[in-house]
């Protein structure tokens, strides 16, 4: 890791202590979803379907009724029949009758691995019996699994009631595109005819996991008195809240919702799947708890992966290197049903850089697969494979360094993306410079079949709604509630901002995750938000107390309270002074306990923008692709944990060269999944990856009092294009469909031109 | 999971026994990183399961300068490598099974057992086929000795009758300048399953520049793993020249009869055929002590 040296104004931010949780995380003391035992809990298992599209004739449940120790069986029955409404669940709009309807297939079932019913029994082994026990009749229909034939006249529908949202207005006939969407600035035309060089290419990416490795898993005791009680893993246990009671179409207050420790979401675990279900089972089967985990093979056929897509990119530039015009179509599976991140692919497609003559396109398309999920920069990764490869391209035809092209290009505050929004103070230009001065671009690559190659991404990230509360401990501790579950180290850095802004160390800070019950609204953990918003929710909470405690100190001084002064952990007035810790040990004298909370919705969330680059060695005899050097350059706002930054980085790297190299899901022509284990679904092993070698880059987002940006998201946006930039110079060839597979890359040498 | 009864036998003949009582509805356990996994997803049934750990000369590896090495059927991976006559004289059965699982699967799984479960992909075939292994399998009347090529019959399908099971592997010792490998292609690094696997042994003359034998077997081309009689055979009087060692590995592709799968598409498959022999006989010439002429 590198960062740009300057002396540092903060006293705990850009350190790194011991992290809070550290010590139960590695002694396996924390307490996941999955450990949860209730006295008398019943074990929960979900019957899926074996077809990709079918619809459901009938079910007979009786039989799995009967055995000995099965105490529930529920079907999309036992729900309520929702009609279509949008609702705000969790990050987006979604439509509740098909989320329920996702949860629990009502008519038809749309996907290898749709849940048709769920069973709670004494034991996991009679509950697996009792799944087969159900019979269940299917009419099985075509199954559509690719965007662009889903697109065409005569397909077959997915969702009869599905209408076309063509820019904000519906269609009017059956479909399987969900919505249409278009960003235009400038004159494209007259763009293109100024370019001297134009480059377009098509791109194909297939449907990828978050790979995380805690598994779904939800434990629910319904009460008599409607009350009901949910431990589970998710990224927002408001977020639960709102969709069990929107789904179930019970009262969110009747819902308490206990975030438990999670082992990794990456926007993967924001939308509900068994949470209503083990709610459900514990009602019906006498409100016994009820506890329901998936397996391997159910999480990654029947959760939420992110989109494969079939995207095309065309772009100009004039002699000089200026881009003059930039087109793009982008076509995203949704999955099952309505939601692909079309509409962020479009953000990010061409955001690095300033356009002046843009059109960008894109479709939502409903296929025969899992509905998409969120997943790490939704829809980027996709985006940049597509523009940064055309952008290397056109680097390469002009005979220009791809960063210096990039430089020539690059996008900074005040400039506009196609979409019309401005930016404020970014970072970009500086990640191309910090770059192009690295020590790894500085090296030169040699050996046969190697190659370098350079990308950028770009990310939006969030803000949105946190709250905070804290209290002083006699001991001048603090603790500190809030609703944000940790993920990536969250409450290290916000235990940190609370303890920088209160003047006192890291460790003096008792940071806890909280219930819905016990804390102010909070959403997800997604959109990179956390260490942003819920950081502002913390300033703003450490603020109020400090105030309150200049009244102690004023109490205790016998002077007005305006006359006491508080810096670095230091309240004064004349003479007299105490620090944050002899002040608590004094406020039983002065009135007692000293509490502070607040709310916030800051909007002053910055984006994040990264240049990466990447070595590369081929074989060519087996198209294997070895990933010899990476480095990872971004903005990262002010890092406040640097250790964590990196970290962030690191994994989304991780991710992004699984995506680029191997990952995908097969399906055979019934639409059935083939590769549902870890074996078959080929994430990165250790041995793949060299070390990620990070820098830096901190331009500080003048949207926060710390001048935090998310920064979780954008490391996954430019991998595959980097890699696949890297893979032109090594072989020759432009790989243009991911995963870049030796199996691919075999076949595009053969075909090379 | 359905329930089983479990025997543990202290010998062969009690094996024997147990298995002639279960026709056919017994499976011996050794390592179990196949067959417990197998019986817990519903692949492979089972009313008993006979553990033939607890019987020494099952889980022996001994060898003689004589009449080579034998390795108990349920040898684990780790003890079969760490042997130093293993090391010593069997270079391409040790790349191997040094290549089945990780550390903690490598001190439970067995190559017997890799044999017995017939996956066209087992790493361990291909290269106790170049090395001549033969499986010495007993039933409840008699014993028999079969190639270790004319073992597997068909995906999880083996050569073995009711009532019968492999004791253990006899490999021969080499003679000559002789030098083996095995090679396989995963896309990853490691904790994956051959997309194509290779092996390959050769002997050569006094002087290291002729071919006086060689042996050639794929795995994972085929629902069995494949001896390459016509390659290894055209190789033999042969000058160690690329281009001798390239026309083998022509000939080992051209009897591979891959599919399209979840693991790979036939046509990478059938590349790598070519692409693996190569340097896999590449890879024996150089432990023969030979190397291609100029």
């Amino acid at each position: 890791m590198a960062t740009l040296d300057k002396p540092s104004e903060y006293k705990v931010i850009g350190t790194s202590p011991l992290r809070h949780d550290g010590v139960d995380k590695v002694t396996g003391r924390a307490a996941y979803g999955a450990d949860i035992r209730l006295p008398g809990m019943l074990y929960g298992a979900v019957l899926r379907s074996p077809h990709a599209h079918a619809r459901i004739i009938s079910m007979d449940t009786s039989e799995a009724e009967k055995l000995h120790g099965v105490h529930a069986v529920i079907t999309a029955k036992d729900f309520p029949d929702l009609e279509s409404r949008i609702v705000e669940l969790g990050e987006g709009l979604v439509n509740r009758k098909y989320q329920s309807n996702n949860i629990l297939a009502r008519d038809k079932v749309l996907y290898f691995g749709h849940a048709v019913a769920a069973v709670a029994a004494t034991s996991l082994h009679i509950a697996k019996e009792a799944l087969d026990l159900i019979r269940v009749e299917y009419e099985a229909l075509d199954p559509v699994m690719d965007v662009r034939k889903a697109m065409e006249a005569g397909s077959p529908i997915l969702l009869d009631d599905l209408r076309t949202d063509e820019f904000g207005k519906k269609g009017e006939t059956p479909t399987n595109i969900a919505g249409h969407y278009k960003d235009a600035c400038g004159d494209i035309e007259k763009g293109f005819k100024e370019a001297k060089f134009i480059v377009e290419r098509e791109f194909v990416t297939k449907m990828v996991h978050q790979g995380y490795i805690e598994p779904q898993n939800a434990t629910a005791q319904y009460n008599p008195d409607g009350q009901v009680a949910i431990w589970c893993s998710t990224q927002g246990a408001f977020g639960v809240r709102e969709q069990v009671a929107e789904i179930l179409e019970i009262p969110i207050s009747n819902i308490r919702v206990i975030p438990m420790e999670i082992g990794g979401g990456f926007g993967g675990k924001i939308g509900v799947y068994l949470e209503p279900l083990a709610a459900l089972l514990s009602r019906k089967s006498g409100y016994r708890p009820v506890k329901l985990t998936m397996d391997r093979s159910e999480v990654l056929a029947a959760t939420g992966p992110t989109s494969g897509s079939y995207i095309k990119v065309k772009m100009g530039a004039d002699a000089n290197g200026k881009i003059t015009a930039a087109e793009a179509l982008l076509i995203y599976e949704a999955g099952a049903y309505p939601g692909s991140p079309v509409g962020a692919g479009m953000g990010v497609i061409f955001a690095p850089y300033r356009i002046e003559n843009g059109v960008i396109e894109g479709y939502d398309v409903v296929v025969n697969k899992p509905r998409t999920a969120a997943y790490r920069a939704p829809g980027g990764t996709n985006a940049a494979f597509a523009a940064e490869t055309v952008m290397d391209e056109l680097a390469e035809k002009l005979g220009m360094d791809p960063i210096e092209f990039r430089l020539l290009n690059g996008a900074q505050e005040g400039d506009r993306r196609v979409d019309g929004s401005a930016y404020k103070r970014i970072g970009y230009l500086e990640t191309l410079e910090a770059a192009k001065e690295s020590a790894h671009y500085k090296t030169p690559l040699s050996g046969p079949h190697t190659g370098r190659g350079v990308a950028s991404g770009f990310w939006f990230n969030y803000g949105g709604k946190s709250s905070a509360s804290v209290s002083v401990n006699k001991d001048g501790t603090v603790s500190l509630l809030e609703g944000s579950v940790d993920i990536g180290g969250t409450r290290t850095s916000l235990a940190m901002q609370l303890a920088e802004t209160l003047g006192i160390p890291a460790e003096d800070v008792r940071p806890v995750v909280a219930d819905t019950d016990s804390i102010g609204y909070t959403e997800g953990t997604y959109g990179s938000r956390t260490t942003f918003a819920t950081g502002w929710a913390v300033y703003e909470t450490a603020r109020d107390l400090i105030e309150k405690l200049k009244e102690r100190a004023a109490i205790l001084w016998e002077v007005e309270k305006d006359k006491v002064t508080f810096e670095s952990g230091v309240f004064s007035s004349g003479d007299k002074t105490l620090t944050f810790k002899e002040l608590a040990e004094k406020l039983d004298e002065t009135g007692g306990p000293v509490v502070a909370s607040a709310a916030v919705q800051p909007k002053g969330y910055g984006p994040g923008f990264a240049t990466h680059i990447v070595d590369v060695e081929v074989d060519p005899e087996t198209g294997k692709v070895q990933i010899l050097r990476y480095t990872a350059v971004q903005d990262v706002g002010k890092a406040i944990y640097p250790v964590y930054v990196e970290s962030q980085i690191q994994g989304g790297v991780a991710q992004g060269i699984g995506w680029a190299l191997n990952e995908e899901y097969l399906y055979d022509e019934q639409g059935r999944l083939l590769n549902t284990s870890l074996l078959d679904y080929r994430m990165p092993v250790a041995l793949d990856l060299p070390m990620i070698d990070t820098i830096l880059v901190e331009v500080a987002n003048p949207g926060h009092p710390y001048g935090v940006r998310g920064v979780g998201e954008v490391p996954i946006v430019p991998p595959p294009a980097a890699i696949a930039n890297a893979i032109y110079r090594a072989i020759g060839v432009r790989m243009t469909e991911l995963p870049m597979s030796p199996a691919r890359v075999v076949e595009a040498l053969i075909h090379k031109p | 999971m359905q329930s089983f009864d479990y025997a543990t036998p202290k010998s062969a003949e009690e094996v024997a026994t147990l298995l002639a009582g279960k026709n056919g509805e017994a499976q011996i356990l050794a390592g179990g990183t196949d067959l417990l996994v197998q019986l817990r997803e519903g692949r492979r049934q089972a009313k008993l399961v006979i553990d033939i750990k607890n019987i020494p000369e099952l889980t022996q590896v001994t060898f003689d300068p004589q009449n080579g090495l034998r390795i108990g059927a349920a040898a684990s991976c780790f003890q079969i490598c760490s042997d130093p006559n293993v090391r010593q004289h069997y270079p391409g059965l040790v790349d191997a099974v040094r290549l089945i699982g990780g550390v903690q699967i490598q001190n439970r799984a067995s190559v017997g057992g890799n044999l017995c479960n017939a996956s066209p992909a087992a790493d361990s075939i291909p290269a106790l086929i170049v090395h001549e292994a033969v499986c010495h399998i007993t039933g409840s009347n008699e014993t028999r000795t079969l190639p270790v090529e004319e073992f597997c019959m068909a995906p999880g399908k083996n050569a073995m009758r009711p009532g019968e099971f492999l004791t253990s592997i006899g490999v021969p010792v080499p003679q000559g300048n002789f030098g083996a490998s095995y090679l396989r292609f995963i896309p990853r690094s490691e904790m994956d399953i051959a997309v194509v696997g290779a092996g390959a042994s050769v002997v050569l003359n006094a002087e290291g520049k002729q071919f006086v034998s060689a042996r050639i077997a794929l795995g994972a081309v085929a629902p069995t793993p494949l001896l390459a009689s016509d390659a290894g055979a055209f190789l033999a009087g042969k000058a160690v020249t690329r281009e001798n060692v390239r026309e083998a590995a022509h000939r080992a592709q051209a009897i591979a009869q891959p599919i399209t799968d979840l693991r790979g598409t036939a046509e990478h498959r059938r590349h790598l055929c070519a692409v693996l022999v190569e340097r896999a006989v590449g890879k024996a010439i150089e432990r023969a002590g030979g190397q291609y002429a100029q």
